[in-house]
């Protein structure tokens, strides 16, 4: 199966590119997106563990390793499409217009945190594993109901494939042929279970042939074979040719979770050969003449402004109101719901 | 018989001051060690120990056919526990959370809990299924339901939940021996939050029955797991007001110790009962019909509830609005007592 599906990539760990055709498609336009946007999930994601450290958020999944596959991915989606993203793709959300002060509520215990902004298709972060997929599913099959060409893309780990829901969401992608393209982060570890012990199979993609998927391996941290790849997938949904599989062989660079210690379980060597994918963006950018440094310097300054003034907005946002907990079960909140907040409220002296 | 005393005689000589994740882990090792058929599955239980360390140390010590990291999957890891059970096992399976267990709820509802019945006994499940439950730590979200009355309206298991170490390796061993399927509800919030003497090796908490914590005679706070602190508070609290309260931890939520409940009540005349799960649907209602069944007549007051909303639990920022507090339980104590 390995042979069936060797791992694609169209730049080396270098930032050479190897595939002649693919370096003409890329021009300064996509180069300074991808960098632009992987250099501020990074900070974003870096600022997130600092702050779960001082107490000043809750436990915190650090995506730092994917931010190639995140970026490269949501980048070949139109503003009208769909995403699907797990607890740890909020490079993701947030490349595609998520915003950045709710996505430091979400991790601060608040669901104002799972409010999309006006106009942007984007899921919850899906915390139990897997149960995204079905979702993405449907939500395609309506699109193509509808007529539209919009599409849905839908985020998961290597070990959410060992769920039910990742083959029931397959399936119907399948038999429906609905526009969606999973994305699946192959970071080689759900929590301390490494992949060799999540499946027997070699690759995730080829769990695609069973449900007669076209189905890919792909470089998760070269950016460029991530996003022309999803950009394919992409194209053929919206022209009517249903769903991709797409497997992105990545790393996570560190903890599951910032309560979480992976000394215990990845031998300290894994991962060393690993070349961070925005090193990798970077010695491209310096083979390829792309490298400005007053744009970089500037960018990093904004940027970093951006993730300071974020955090000030979250920690300076109206505190939780009691309310909420009753106020959205139901449109239209049933007689005893209104009395048991009814109730609470005047306990807290605020009825 | 007292129970304290009861507990006394079941003592063997040496003891050790646990938390209640550790006394968990003791009593998973004392079984690995009894008995060769026992075998833990769960998703990071090996390797790494669990989330919360709970298996800690088990996998090196009884390997890994043992000691089980199984691939990520609640309707597996409990739908091959059957058939392991069924084929002379005994599986220990842990859902990582409660709240991961509604993949699996399949499983327990259509198989686990019928496949004795529907053989006639030909076929039994003996196995436990562990989950850590409730609110209180700050985690995100879904990691902090509650979900017992799912379990307890299910015939055909049973559901336990210790708020002691002492309870929580006795429960455990006597759920891990049962004949039958136990869910083993873990409060998360209990975990550490308290160290008491345990004794090594083997011994059981019988299953079906609670515990008299404290004597009192104005009013019954019926509780368990991660609200027995909070019905104590409340006890203490209402105490220089002059109401006594008599405080019963359940720990076996099905079957009931419908003694336990209807002597304290008949006594007491009053009963209040706390837990964090939704009112509607709760185990509250059983123990109110329970009462009902048993000690009508003696009823001073109304029953009160003291429950989670009927609200989805809540993102952490507003958790603590959701469980029930000590002011809250205050509040019903003194409607009863003033009824
Ligand atoms: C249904 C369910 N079971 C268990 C968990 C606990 N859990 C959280 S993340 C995780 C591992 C997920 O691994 P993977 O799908 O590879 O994604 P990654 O975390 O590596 O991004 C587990 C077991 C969960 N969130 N949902």
């Amino acid at each position: 199966m390995e042979e069936q599906f060797p791992i694609q990539k169209v730049m080396d760990d270098q930032g050479n590119i190897t595939d002649e055709k693919t370096l003409q498609q890329i021009d300064e336009e996509l180069v300074k997106k991808a960098y632009y946007h992987m250099k501020r999930i990074r900070l974003f994601d870096r600022k997130a563990i600092s702050l779960q450290r001082q107490g000043r958020i809750g436990t915190y999944p650090p995506f730092e390793g994917q931010e190639a596959s995140q970026v490269g991915s949501v980048l070949a989606l139109g503003t009208d499409d769909w995403v699907f993203p797990t607890y740890r793709d909020h490079g993701a959300t947030l490349t595609f217009g998520a915003d950045m002060v709710r996505t430091f509520l979400y991790w601060n215990g608040r669901a104002e945190g799972c409010v999309p902004p006006e106009g942007k298709n984007i899921f919850p972060a899906a915390v139990p594993i897997a149960t995204q997929i079905p979702h993405a599913v449907g939500t395609a099959w309506a699109e193509k109901r509808k007529g539209t060409q919009n599409v849905t893309l839908c985020y998961f780990g290597d070990g959410a494939t060992s769920e039910g829901d990742f083959h029931e969401g397959l399936n119907f992608a399948s038999v429906f042929q609905t526009p969606t393209i999973f994305f699946n982060q192959n970071n080689r570890y759900a929590i301390s279970v490494p992949i060799e012990k999540q499946m027997h199979s070699k690759t995730i993609a080829q769990k695609g042939l069973a449900y007669d998927l076209p189905s890919v391996r792909i470089d998760g941290n070269d950016i460029f074979s991530v996003y022309f790849e999803t950009k394919k997938a992409v194209e053929r949904a919206r022209n009517g040719g249903g769903p991709t599989l797409i497997e992105a062989v990545t790393w996570r660079t560190g903890a599951h979770t910032t309560a979480d210690d992976p000394t215990k379980y990845r031998p300290e060597e894994q991962g060393k050969d690993v070349v961070n994918p925005l090193d990798r963006l970077e010695h491209f950018m310096k083979n390829y003449s792309y490298w400005y440094d007053a744009w970089i310097d500037q960018i990093e300054h904004e940027l970093t402004e951006e993730v300071e003034a974020a955090v000030e907005a979250m920690e300076h946002f109206p505190q939780p109101d009691p309310s909420d907990l009753f106020d959205h079960v139901f449109a239209n909140p049933p007689e005893q719901l209104s009395e048991q907040k009814q109730s609470y409220l005047e306990l807290l002296g605020r009825g | 018989m007292d129970v304290k005393m009861e507990r006394k005689a079941e003592q063997t000589n040496s003891t050790q001051v646990l938390t209640m994740v550790q006394a968990i882990n003791d009593g998973l090792k004392t079984m690995l060690e009894e008995d060769d058929t026992t075998i833990l599955l769960g998703e990071d239980i090996g390797k790494n120990g669990g989330v919360f360390r709970a298996t800690e140390g088990l996998q090196e010590q009884f390997g890994e056919d043992r000691v089980v990291d199984t691939p990520l999957s609640e309707s597996g890891i409990v739908g091959t526990s059957v058939g392991l059970a069924v084929n002379g096992f005994k599986p220990v399976a842990e859902m990582q959370f409660m709240g991961f267990i509604y993949p699996a709820y399949d499983q327990i509802m259509t198989h686990v809990s019928r496949l004795r019945m529907k053989t006639m006994g030909h076929y039994s499940v003996p196995m436990v299924i562990r989950a850590p439950y409730g609110a209180g730590i700050r985690a995100p979200e879904i990691h902090s339901d509650s979900a017992e009355a799912l379990f307890t309206h299910m015939p055909g298991i049973k559901v336990v939940c210790p708020s002691t170490p002492y309870d929580a390796k006795g429960l455990l061993i006597a759920a891990i021996e049962d004949p039958d399927p136990v869910l083993f509800m873990e409060p998360m919030r209990s975990y550490r939050a308290q160290r008491e003497e345990v004794p090594e090796g083997k011994y059981t908490v019988e299953i079906g029955k609670g515990e008299k914590l404290q004597e009192g005679t104005d009013v019954t706070l019926i509780a368990w797991g991660a609200m027995i602190p909070v019905a104590k508070q409340a006890a203490k609290q209402v105490e220089q007001k002059e109401i006594s309260c008599e405080i019963l931890d359940l720990k076996t939520l099905y079957p009931l110790d419908r003694d336990l409940i209807a002597e304290s009540v008949q006594k007491t005349g009053r009963a209040i009962i706390i837990h964090e799960a939704h009112a509607t649907g709760g185990l509250g209602n059983d123990l109110i019909s329970e009462i009902n069944d048993t000690s009508f007549l003696y009823l001073r007051s109304p029953i009160e509830r003291v429950t989670g909303f009927d609200v989805p639990v809540p993102f952490f920022a507003l958790e603590d609005h959701y469980l029930p507090t000590p002011q809250r339980v205050l509040q019903s104590i003194e409607k009863a007592v003033h009824f």
